[in-house]
């Protein structure tokens, strides 16, 4: 279970990011935690857990564990899988509330915001937004049944 | 190598080359660099940049003679009036129509296409009636048949390619009988850059008379176009792949058959006379050119077409087809790449895939160093599922581009490739 809240764990990427001047070299990272990502196992890709939005294909799936909210995804983009990881390593672990309200300002700190303005080249948008709808789902059962 | 014979075929023409260095210096936007690196620009294929001369020309316009059209008497009226039908003018010469009514000023092709299955579409086709498209067109020459046929009841058939990316002629042949209606083309592929023998297609579809309406977006700014010639029974472009501002593009249309075509939108400019019992509409091309247009624009694509005759379309093909030629051959040699589409007559762009690579990772990696290219389906999603494949990586060249740019993008894809496997 993760003690770092979201803006903890933010607060470390801006900060291996900031080791970084050129973009071959952010980049490079990225590719590297991409690769690293583990395996989705093939049950889980399936339609259902496509995220719309994107050119690569993204699969997304959620799972909850007492009261937080644990992601697992996949691409066929390294470079996506790159991107997800981090979105995992700041949101995976953490309370349905917290990833709801989550501003994820790192994305912006990186210079990644170029994918959030390209919503349509590679879905980071699209991912943000399924994954919180996840947790605002799970928010929502606990409600229903408590 | 397919692209040998057209680089021969164009080097047997009498021929200037052309000073890429001094047309370079015409287009502002390529001294600016992307991420720290001079901006490498190979997204032709989806809009060219403006040279000088067509920035200028908008300013002009707007800083001179600014007026609404066709309605005033007073001395910007009229000189707005006198350029934007000037326009009108080139384009006749440009694409060698017989009258300045058979040009239509359209928002570009995805417009133009529309106007015709609308308005023709509409009046003409019935349950059972067949329209004919291929498989390498884009979505903008598929979806407005599609819903056209829906409406209707039409059936509409496909061209297949062979793998080289070219149309299967004999299979063409065989989808044309009495109910074919129209066969609507595309000129030179987007995504393959395939030149199709459309007079060929044209000459074979009058036989069982069907009218064709050939997709120019591609062709316009390479292929010198003659619409008698090819007898097409529409042609259209866009403004912006010519050089051109956005948002301006033509519908050419035989004129017999635009004046049996009712209107596409009603408003001003297009009516003779409004009475509540009936109206009468303008005469051609006004009728099709309803509300005031994109005046601007207009003016501005007469210096974008003018910068295209002063280089000669076929001194401009020359160079894009050693682009092209240098390109291919160095791609080639890069292990695990594979080139998509083949044809014996190609021109101006190739596209490619990797090996285990999405290109959509390719296309971030070279944007990293100032490189620009298309990755993606490029509206063509029918054509990449008949080439089993989510997409390609893209390089369309046009005048300005350079074999040193082409290096720039061989190096900096080899660096991609050796990091993203
Ligand atoms: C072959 C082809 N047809 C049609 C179009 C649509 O042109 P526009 O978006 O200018 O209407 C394009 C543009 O990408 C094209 O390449």
């Amino acid at each position: 279970m993760t003690e770092k809240t979201i803006e903890i764990i933010e607060e470390e990427i801006i900060e291996e990011f900031s080791l970084f001047d050129s973009w071959d070299d952010k980049y490079e990272y990225i590719i590297d935690l991409g690769k690293k990502l583990p395996v989705l196992p093939s049950v889980h890709k399936i339609d259902e857990n496509r995220v719309r939005g994107c050119q690569s294909t993204v699969w997304l799936v959620a799972e909850r564990k007492a009261d937080r909210v644990y992601y697992q995804a996949d691409s066929d983009s390294v470079i996506v899988k790159g991107l997800i990881s981090m979105l995992i390593r700041v949101l995976s672990g953490q309370r349905a509330d917290d990833i709801i309200e989550a501003k994820l300002g790192f994305i912006q700190a990186i210079g990644m915001t170029t994918h959030l303005a390209q919503t349509r080249s590679n879905g980071l948008v699209a991912m943000v937004k399924q994954m919180k709808s996840y947790a605002m789902a799970f928010k929502l059962m606990d409600k229903s049944s408590g | 190598m397919n692209t040998d014979s057209t680089v021969l075929k164009h080097s047997t023409l009498q021929r200037k080359s052309i000073d890429v260095a001094a047309v370079r210096k015409q287009f502002p936007v390529l001294t600016r660099e992307v991420k720290g690196h001079p901006l490498v620009y190979f997204d032709n294929a989806a809009t060219t940049q403006k040279p000088a001369e067509v920035i200028h020309g908008l300013i002009n316009y707007y800083s001179h003679t600014n007026a609404n059209i066709h309605r005033g008497i007073h001395t910007l009226a009229e000189e707005a009036t006198a350029a934007y039908e000037a326009t009108r003018h080139l384009v006749m010469h440009f694409l060698n129509a017989s009258s300045i009514e058979e040009i239509v000023f359209t928002r570009g092709v995805t417009e133009s296409v529309n106007l015709v299955a609308y308005s023709w579409g509409r009046q003409q086709i019935k349950e059972g009636d067949e329209i004919i498209i291929s498989t390498m067109e884009h979505h903008s020459n598929i979806v407005p048949w599609q819903i056209l046929c829906e409406e209707k009841g039409a059936v509409l058939k496909v061209i297949p390619i062979n793998d080289a990316g070219e149309l299967l002629l004999e299979e063409y042949e065989k989808l044309l009988s009495s109910n074919t209606r129209l066969v609507s083309i595309v000129h030179v592929s987007n995504a393959l850059g395939t030149v199709n023998p459309v007079k060929q297609i044209i000459e074979k579809a009058h036989k069982h008379g069907a009218l064709v309406l050939v997709d120019g977006a591609q062709s316009a700014a390479h292929i010198p176009i003659d619409v008698q010639d090819l007898d097409a029974d529409f042609f259209t472009f866009s403004g912006h792949k010519i050089y051109g501002p956005t948002g301006i593009g033509v519908l050419y249309g035989k004129k017999a058959i635009l004046e049996s075509m009712p209107p596409f939108q009603g408003g001003g400019e297009m009516i003779r006379e409004v009475r509540f019992e009936k109206t009468t509409y303008n005469d051609l091309p006004y009728k099709f050119e309803a509300g005031t247009p994109n005046i601007a624009d207009t003016v501005a694509l007469r210096d974008a077409i003018h910068f295209i005759e002063h280089y000669g379309k076929e001194n401009i093909a020359a160079w894009e087809d050693e682009l092209l030629l240098y390109a291919t051959e160095k791609l080639q040699a890069i292990p695990g790449l594979k080139i998509i589409g083949e044809a014996r007559e190609k021109i101006s762009l190739v596209s490619f895939v990797i090996d285990g690579i999405h290109p959509q990772d390719i296309g971030i990696m070279l944007d990293n160093r100032g490189i620009a290219v298309r990755t993606g389906h490029h509206c063509t999603q029918p054509l990449m599922n008949r080439f089993g494949i989510p997409g390609t990586i893209r390089a369309s060249f046009a005048i300005y581009n350079t074999k040193e740019e082409i290096d720039s993008m061989i190096v900096a894809l080899e660096n991609a490739i050796r990091k993203l496997s």
